[in-house]
C-alpha cells in the first residue's frame, strides 16, 4: 500500500481551514434572520449536509453503472465509500432539520414530502449496507451493490413525486416555490454568500472523506484477498 | 427475411417464457405450499387488523384500502421469497441459467408466475374481506388498481428476491430491500383504491393511476435490464 499522498494531506488541511471559515461566517458574518432569529443559522449546515447526502448517493449510482459495464472492483469501493459517507451526512441533515423545525413548525417531525423522502432514502441505503453484509462472494457483492444503488437512486424521484402530491409545508429557499410555506424566508447577500460557502465547504469535505474511505476500502479489499488466498 | 428471423426469435422467447411459467404453476399445483401459506397469512393479517384497528363501520371506510394493501404487500413478500428460495435450494436456478434461452425470459417467467400467485390470493382475499366486513369491494376501478399495483410490486420484487436469495440473511432481507423501493406503488395504490371505494370520479383518481402505470413501466424496464447482472456467475 502506498503511503498517504501529499495532496491528500494538503486537502485535509484545506478542508479544516474552510470549515473554520464557514463556521465563522455562519455565526458572525451572516445576519440574524428577522423572524426566526438565531435558530435559522442551522439552515446553512442543514442544507449543506443534505446536499452532500444527495451528492454521495448520486456518485454511488453513477459508479454503480460504471462498475456494471467495466467490471473493475475499484468502482465498487468508491460506491460503498460514497454511500457510507452520505448515510452519515443525510442523518446529520435530518437531525439538524429537526432542530430547526421544533421552534419554527412547533414539531420535531412532520410527514412532509421532503422529510419523508429523506427518511426513506436513509432506509434504502441502510438496506444497501445490509445487502452487502450478507453476501460473501466479493464480485457478487459488488454487482448487487451496484444494481441496488441504481435502483434506489432511480426510485427516489418517484417516491418524492408520490408524496409531493399531498400538501407540503417545507420551504423551498433556492429556486422560488410557494412563498406561503411556513418558515420560508428570502436571503440577503451575506446570507447567500454564507450559504454557498457552506455548500462548497461541505463538498470539499465530502471529497476529502471519500478519498480517505476509498483508500481504506482498497486496504480492506487487499486484506480480504490475502485471507482468501491463505484459506 | 429480417422480420422472419425476428418472428422466430420472438416465438422462441415466448415459448421459453411459457415453459417457465408453466413449470412454476404446475409445481405449485402439486404442492400448494406457497399458495396455502400466502392465503392463510393474509387471512390472519385481516383478522389481526380487525382487533388492532377496531374496524367498526366508520373506521372501516377510511382504512379499508390501507388494510388491503398492507395484506397484499406482506403476502407478496412471502410468495416472492419462497418462489426464488426453492429455485436456489434445489439448484434449479443454475439449471435455468444453463438453458439456452434469453435471460429476460427467465425474469419475465418468474415474474408472471409470482404475479399469478398474488392474483389468486387477492381473488380470495377480496370476497372474504367483503363478507367479513360487509363492504362491497367488487368495483371495476378497484380491480384495475389491484392489477396495476401488483404488477409494479412483483416487477421489483422478483428482481430483488433474486438478489436476496444469495444472501445469508435472505428471509429477512427481502422486505428490507423491497419496501423502501415499493413505497411509490403502495402510496399510489392505497390512494387510488380509497378513491374508488369512496366512489370518486375516475378523473379525480387519474393522477394516482398514471403514477402506477409510470412506475410499472419504468421498473419493469429497469428490472429487465438489470436481471442479467444479478444472475451472472
Amino acid at each position: 500500500m502506498e503511503s498517504k499522498p501529499r495532496f491528500l494531506s494538503v486537502l485535509d488541511s484545506i478542508t479544516g481551514i474552510l470549515f473554520v471559515i464557514a463556521t465563522y461566517m455562519v455565526f458572525f458574518y451572516a445576519p440574524v434572520e428577522a423572524v426566526m432569529g438565531k435558530v435559522q443559522k442551522v439552515f446553512y449546515f442543514h442544507v449543506a449536509a443534505a446536499w452532500v447526502g444527495m451528492l454521495g448517493f448520486m456518485v454511488a449510482a453513477i459508479v454503480g453503472g460504471i462498475y456494471l459495464f467495466k467490471n473493475d472492483r475499484k468502482w465498487d469501493i468508491v460506491g460503498l465509500a460514497a454511500v457510507e459517507i452520505s448515510l452519515v451526512f443525510f442523518f446529520i441533515a435530518i437531525v439538524a432539520g429537526s432542530i430547526w423545525a421544533r421552534p419554527i413548525w412547533n414539531t420535531w417531525w412532520t410527514w412532509d414530502p421532503r422529510l419523508t423522502t429523506a427518511s426513506i432514502v436513509e432506509l434504502i441505503y441502510a438496506a444497501y449496507l445490509m445487502l452487502r453484509q450478507g453476501i460473501e462472494d466479493p464480485d457478487r457483492r459488488a454487482r448487487f451493490g451496484a444494481v441496488y444503488a441504481l435502483l434506489g437512486f432511480l426510485s427516489v424521484p418517484m417516491t418524492f413525486i408520490s408524496i409531493r402530491l399531498l400538501r407540503t409545508i417545507h420551504p423551498t429557499v433556492v429556486g422560488g416555490g410557494d412563498p406561503g410555506a411556513e418558515g420560508s424566508f428570502s436571503m440577503t447577500t451575506p446570507m447567500k454568500q454564507t450559504f454557498f460557502f457552506s455548500l462548497f465547504t461541505f463538498s470539499v469535505l465530502f471529497a476529502d472523506l471519500l478519498w480517505h474511505r476509498v483508500r481504506m476500502g482498497k486496504l480492506a479489499a487487499k486484506i480480504e484477498h490475502l485471507r482468501l488466498r491463505a484459506l | 427475411m429480417k422480420t422472419r428471423s425476428f418472428m422466430t426469435s420472438m416465438r422462441d422467447f415466448l415459448r421459453a417464457l411459457w415453459a417457465i411459467v408453466w413449470k412454476d404453476l404446475s409445481a405449485e399445483w402439486r404442492s400448494r405450499e406457497l399458495f396455502t401459506a400466502m392465503l392463510v397469512f393474509s387471512l390472519l393479517v385481516i383478522v389481526i387488523f380487525n382487533f388492532a384497528l377496531e374496524l367498526d363501520v366508520r373506521a372501516r371506510s377510511a382504512v379499508t384500502s390501507g388494510v388491503l394493501w398492507v395484506t397484499f404487500a406482506f403476502a407478496g413478500t412471502l410468495g416472492l421469497n419462497r418462489s426464488m428460495a426453492t429455485e436456489k435450494d434445489r439448484g434449479c436456478l443454475d439449471g435455468l441459467l444453463l438453458a439456452p434461452v434469453d435471460r429476460s425470459a427467465i425474469y419475465f417467467g418468474k415474474a408472471i408466475a409470482n404475479l399469478v400467485f398474488m392474483f389468486v390470493v387477492e381473488a380470495v382475499v377480496l370476497p372474504v374481506y367483503s363478507v367479513l366486513y360487509n363492504t362491497n369491494l367488487f368495483k371495476p376501478g378497484l380491480i384495475l388498481v389491484i392489477f396495476l399495483g401488483s404488477v409494479g410490486y412483483v416487477a421489483v420484487g422478483t428482481l430483488l428476491s433474486t438478489m436476496a436469495v444469495h444472501s445469508r440473511t435472505r428471509d429477512i432481507l427481502l422486505p428490507i430491500l423491497l419496501f423502501p423501493l415499493a413505497i411509490p406503488v403502495l402510496i399510489a395504490a392505497v390512494k387510488a383504491s380509497s378513491g374508488f371505494l369512496a366512489g370518486l370520479e375516475i378523473a379525480e383518481v387519474m393522477t394516482w393511476l398514471n403514477l402506477l402505470i409510470v412506475y410499472d413501466l419504468i421498473f419493469m424496464a429497469i428490472a429487465f435490464m438489470f436481471f442479467d447482472f444479478v444472475v451472472e456467475e
